[in-house]
């Protein structure tokens, strides 16, 4: 279909009062030849609304440019369809509310903004959704015990179709082992019992899951709704389609062996947390050096936890699971000494109804680190403290057994780091930040970057993102319970359910061809020019979510429906030849270059702004909504991440003759928050590139400037703008500007 | 799937929080249609009145953004705000509810233009500032107020203020005479995200909040951090704006007492170690001292409390705390505390106290107007109501990341609720 720009200026919101409206309906059909253009005083009220669509539906009006209020706002007044492709310019935030009204630089940013957006327009394309090949809606989920049990349960009670696949001959995990799990319900102060038998049996019996016990997963390909997994069972091999993943490998317990200092191994009467509930399990709690009962019992709590030697993390659940242990020996017998030596008692929420009935219980809490646990030299052992915080001794008791809470260790993180494909020799090597992806045999992924969910911090597969716990760094697989974090017993069963629900949402909006979070909902996705393709292999390194495979020449292989959709492949290619229909290296090029750049003599720097759209945009919106000022030399460009930056577009601007060129991004390194993993991380490095090249060209390389900013660092813009701006001054104009 | 055949798809999510909000967009992307039923004039709930989270101190405002523009975007989502459900009939997969609105006195073509508020001369203390600061009777809650609408205070409702204000507005948007009005709608399950109120800090009388100016709780200091707070983030004493040079934090303000909260709220801890780096960020002389009974960073939450822990400008004492002491000259405040390493007595005085107030469930006294169940303390039972699902703080006191997976953990099971039938 022929495309049909209408430009539609607003003169609301003190647009009308500052601009003058005529020239820039000039701009657009002068300059621009659109064919429909229109004022209106109020355009997105009901009436300006009507305008639109009479445009739409009489004059065959396909594209509209609408030049008002932000982007973020009125998003419903101006949505007039799909099919309808819809620029937004933001006069009102970025133009009249944050600069001088009459002023000759104000309008000349305004006619700027309008150029690129009419500019945009004309070259983006709607989206045509992604339709993949004989997609799949089932739910894999990756682990049969209690997370991966409640997991299944869970999705097939909400209409789905599962395969669970648990690698032992029975179901049911570490919970098979447990007597009865930490209060969950009021009064909170006993042990409650769970019925792992009755879960095991709705998975079992339900017709919607198929199970596979004594089975690991030997290869996942594919990408959400088109996962081929092939299932290893006994010997024999199995094939399943599925549409995405839970993992629900969950937890080892530490190794108990590296604890010498506290006496495990080398007194059968120190044991481990799990080895005391096999035995209250079996029934058969009793001394293990000598099948005498157990008449005094010390619980050495963070052993190996919340220490730098072994885990430097809280395991979470080990204060809970000793006072529910406590209780196992105060319910069998009250009278049963019972120690627990302790640094922080984490009994958080309700569970602090537990730690108080178990003090009244006559529990003998002990706050300090344990020094040592030997032979009381009459067949007990004899168990030393001292104080956390000024070491001087605090205890020393005699007990018959000794119990370590040992903490949870992630089954993601039990396997070495996987080496991805080294460059060939004579390859320019990538400085590229990779991923940790240990090779923990869960998943086994054929993937480029690596088998397995790439790892955080102390190898959990987390989300890094507290807004957004679900957020792995593959798309579709969701890690849930213990694999990913520490927890406990409920919290996992909450987890299962939630991490079911995204894989349910994830081949919902995959099957129409949407992308998932953060930009859910998107139908465009990258499309590859292959011919002009040198396989470089930056967009197969650098994609975040590992969406892109590679063949064995090095041609990237992408998988649309395991992509976010953050175009930082396309920021990525020195060959320009990944492309979305609606953001692409030559869209944004061509709004560059169609910012007027005044001659020398005028004395009017141009700046370039790319702006997150997700958080500097806003924060720019706030400057205006504060009614705050800056410099009305610059020109903001918003982009997905600014890991879709391509560096092309920074020498279109130079050569244009722009002055200097601002990067805003979000905060990279430890605590980043760019919703992309790595966009402005990738943008810094790339940045870093490019003055190498402009230091060359003899071209200062202060004028490319990149600075994180958070949503909330609104306050800071004027004076990052303006700043940036006197600089420039000093540098004095781009040399390129008058060819 | 195919297989479920049910006319009824639709949720009602109550509270624009935190939860209400992940709750509501998790089920809607999985396709289900969603209202949203709020009651303050905005969405973002308790969090968007927050400076930073802990562990990462990164701004709520960043994933709000995002929550705000994944509502924009997906048609399925409805939201009310100034909106409150006063009636929940039925069974699960059928219900009827009815909600009440109150009236904004601002209607849809509201551009935010704020000349509304240009016209307006009565300041009313301001409600996002927990009263700290003042703003016009008409008024946009703050400015990444989601929707962009402004509010006209009901104060100057009737007055000849409100004529002008009316008058200013270029839009038809106000409209003086609206009033309450309710409505019926028809959903399939109820998720109950309403989230929490800080303890009522007068309540615990030797602590001396309310008479005391420089013993404020944890909730007002995040606004006193904030850059779009009463002090543009600047940290002041309250009673002078002299600068906070030692301030202490009380841990367990009501929490883990059987005389107030007898729970433990969770998330206290790790709110006062991020709020300790406000001010050691602001000011490299600042001095913080947390009173505690135990440190409850669990899981990965440990790394910050290592981090925390070793600025030689925070200083952490194993002790309960006992009467809070002005001196009405200086506005000194002095907290007297029994040191349980030491058995020391400590006397000492500091520029600003911290009340590290626990939560409160809403449903502690907004209950839900179906047959539901709570326990002792007000927390909303689990599995209780069939029809109406727990999320986040009405369910048990946790912290923002734990509330979002327990919100798409209760979309799930709201979700099938309405495809059992």
């Amino acid at each position: 279909m022929e495309k049909k720009i209408g430009a539609y200026i607003c003169t609301g919101c003190g647009i009308g009062d500052a601009l003058d409206v005529a020239a820039l309906t000039k701009v657009a059909t002068g300059e621009y030849k659109v064919p429909v253009c229109r004022e209106h005083a109020f355009l997105c009220s009901e009436e300006g609304r009507a305008l639109i669509r009479a445009d739409v539906e009489n004059e065959g009006v396909n594209a509209l440019v609408i030049a008002a209020c932000s982007p973020r706002v009125m998003v419903d007044a101006f949505d007039f369809g799909a099919d309808k492709a819809v620029e937004r310019v933001n006069l009102r935030e970025q133009v009249v509310w944050s600069h001088p009204a009459g002023d000759e630089d104000t309008q000349m940013m305004a006619e700027d903004y309008l150029r690129m957006s009419l500019t945009k327009a004309k070259d983006m394309e709607p989206p045509v959704p992604f339709e993949g090949e004989n997609l799949s809606k089932r739910i894999l989920v990756v682990g049969g015990g209690l997370t991966g049990l409640t997991a299944a349960r869970e999705a097939a009670a909400a209409g789905y179709e599962v395969v669970l696949v648990e690698k032992s001959d029975q179901l049911g995990g570490y919970a098979r082992n447990v007597v009865k799990l930490p209060p969950m319900a009021p009064p909170y102060e006993e042990p409650q019992v769970f019925d792992l038998e009755g879960l095991i049996g709705e998975v079992t019996g339900s017709d919607k899951i198929t199970v596979y016990t004594g089975s690991r997963i030997e290869k996942i390909s594919g990408a959400p709704c088109m996962f081929d997994v092939s299932i290893q069972q006994n010997g024999s091999q199995a094939a399943e389609r599925v549409g995405a993943i839970v993992l629900a490998t969950g937890a080892v317990p530490y190794d108990a062996s590296k604890l010498e200092h506290l006496g495990f191994g080398k007194h059968p009467d120190v044991i481990t947390a799990d080895q005391l509930e096999a035995m209250f399990k079996a029934g058969e709690v009793k001394r293990p050096s000598n099948g005498q009962p157990v008449n005094g019992v010390a619980f050495i709590l963070c052993a190996g936890s919340r220490d730098p030697e072994h885990l430097p993390y809280c395991s979470a659940a080990c204060c809970v699971e000793s006072l529910k242990q406590a209780k196992y020996f105060k319910d069998a017998n009250p009278e049963t000494p019972v120690y627990i030596f302790y640094k922080d008692l984490r009994a958080h929420g309700n569970y602090e109804f537990l730690y108080k009935q178990l003090q009244k219980d006559g529990v003998f809490f002990v706050r300090g680190t344990v020094t040592g646990v030997d032979d009381d030299g009459a067949g007990a052992l004899a168990v030393s403290a001292e104080d956390v915080l000024t070491r001087s001794p605090i205890l020393s008791e005699s007990v018959d057994l000794v119990v370590l809470a040992t903490g949870m260790v992630s089954t993601a993180s039990l396997g070495k780091p996987y080496k991805a494909q080294q460059p060939k020799e004579g390859e320019e090597e990538l400085e590229v930040p990779a991923d940790t992806i240990l090779a923990s045999n869960l998943l086994n992924l054929e993937y480029r970057q690596g088998p397995e969910i790439p790892a955080l911090k102390y190898g959990f597969p987390d989300s890094h993102f507290i807004c957004f716990p679900y957020e792995s760094r593959r798309t579709g697989i969701y890690p849930a319970g213990t694999v990913r974090a520490p927890m406990d017993y409920s919290r996992a069963m909450d987890d299962a359910a939630g991490a079911a629900l995204k894989a349910i949402q994830c081949v919902e909006m995959t099957a129409q061809g949407k992308a998932v979070h953060p930009r859910a909902g998107d139908l465009s996705y990258p499309e590859f020019f292959m011919q002009r393709c040198t396989q470089c292999k930056r967009c197969t390194e650098e994609c975040p979510f590992g969406a892109i495979n590679e063949d064995e020449k090095a041609n990237p292989l992408p998988n649309p429906t395991r992509c976010r959709r953050c175009g930082v492949c396309m920021g990525a290619c020195p060959e320009r030849i990944i492309s979305f229909k609606n953001y692409s290296v030559g869209i944004i090029g061509n709004m560059i270059k169609n910012i007027e750049v005044p001659e020398e003599d005028e004395e009017k720097p141009r700046i370039l702004v790319l702006a997150c759209e997700n958080d500097a945009y806003p924060a720019l919106d706030m400057v205006g909504i504060r009614r705050a000022q800056y410099n009305p030399w610059v020109r903001v460009i918003p982009v997905r991440c600014l890991g879709s930056m391509n560096l092309v577009w920074i020498a279109d601007a130079l050569s244009k003759g722009i002055d200097g060129i601002l990067l805003l991004g979000c905060k990279h390194g430890d605590d980043y928050q760019c919703h992309f993993i790595k966009g402005s991380e990738l943008a810094n490095i790339r940045m870093s590139k490019i003055k190498e090249t402009l230091d060359r060209l003899v071209l200062e390389s202060d004028r490319v400037r990149f600075e994180q900013l958070s949503i909330t660092d609104y306050g800071k813009l004027p004076e990052i703008l303006d700043g940036f701006a006197s600089d420039l001054e000093d540098l004095g104009p781009n040399p390129y500007k008058d060819f | 799937m195919s297989d479920v055949v049910n006319a009824n798809r639709s949720l009602l999510v109550v509270g624009g929080g935190m939860s209400g909000l992940s709750a509501a967009l998790e089920a809607a992307e999985a396709g289900y249609q969603v209202y949203i039923v709020e009651k303050e004039p905005y969405l973002g709930g308790r969090v968007a009145r927050m400076n930073k989270y802990f562990p990462k101190l990164c701004p709520p405002s960043c994933g709000l953004e995002i929550n705000f523009r994944r509502i924009k975007n997906n048609p399925l989502v409805r939201f009310f705000t100034m909106a409150e459900v006063t009636r929940i009939k039925g069974t699960p997969g059928d219900l009827d509810v009815t909600i009440k609105i109150r009236p904004r006195y601002v209607n849809e073509k509201c551009t935010g233009c704020g000349l509304c508020a240009e016209a307006a001369e009565t300041e009313i203390p301001n409600p996002f500032d927990y009263g700290l600061s003042t703003v016009k009777a008409a008024y946009l809650p703050h400015e990444f107020a989601f929707p962009m609408r402004y509010v006209i205070a009901p104060e100057v409702i009737g007055t000849e203020e409100a004529q002008k204000i009316q008058a200013a507005c270029p839009y038809g948007a106000v409209e003086l005479d609206m009033a309450e009005k309710a409505f019926d709608l028809k959903v399939g399950a109820v998720v109950w995200a309403t989230g929490w109120k800080p303890y009522d800090a007068e309540k615990i009388g030797y602590y001396g909040f309310g008479k005391h100016q420089n013993v404020v709780t944890n909730v007002i200091f995040e606004r006193l951090a904030s850059v779009n707070g009463p002090t543009a983030g600047v940290i002041q004493r309250p009673s002078d704006g002299q600068p906070v040079k030692n301030v202490a934090f009380i841990q367990c303000a009501g929490s883990r007492d059987e005389n107030h909260l007898p729970y433990c709220s969770g998330v206290c801890c790790l709110a006062s170690l991020k709020q300790a780096t406000y001010l050691l960020d602001q000011d490299p002389d600042a001095r913080a001292t947390i009173f505690y009974i135990d440190i409850r960073a669990l899981g990965k939450y440990e790394d910050f409390f290592a981090k925390v822990q070793a600025d030689e400008r925070v200083r952490l004492v194993k002790a309960k705390a006992g009467e809070i002491t002005e001196d009405p000259q200086t506005g000194q405040v002095t907290v007297q505390a029994e040191d349980q390493t030491t058995g020391a007595i400590l006397k000492e005085a500091f520029d600003l106290v911290v009340l590290a107030t626990g939560m409160v469930p809403s449903t502690a006294e907004d209950k839900v107007p179906a047959d539901v169940a709570y326990d002792d303390n007000g927390f909303l039972m689990n599995g209780s109501a069939g029809a109406v699902i727990p999320a986040g703080c009405v369910r048990r006191p946790v912290d923002v990341a734990t509330s979002v997976q327990d919100a798409t953990a209760a979309a799930l099971k709201a979700i099938q609720a309405t495809v059992r039938r």
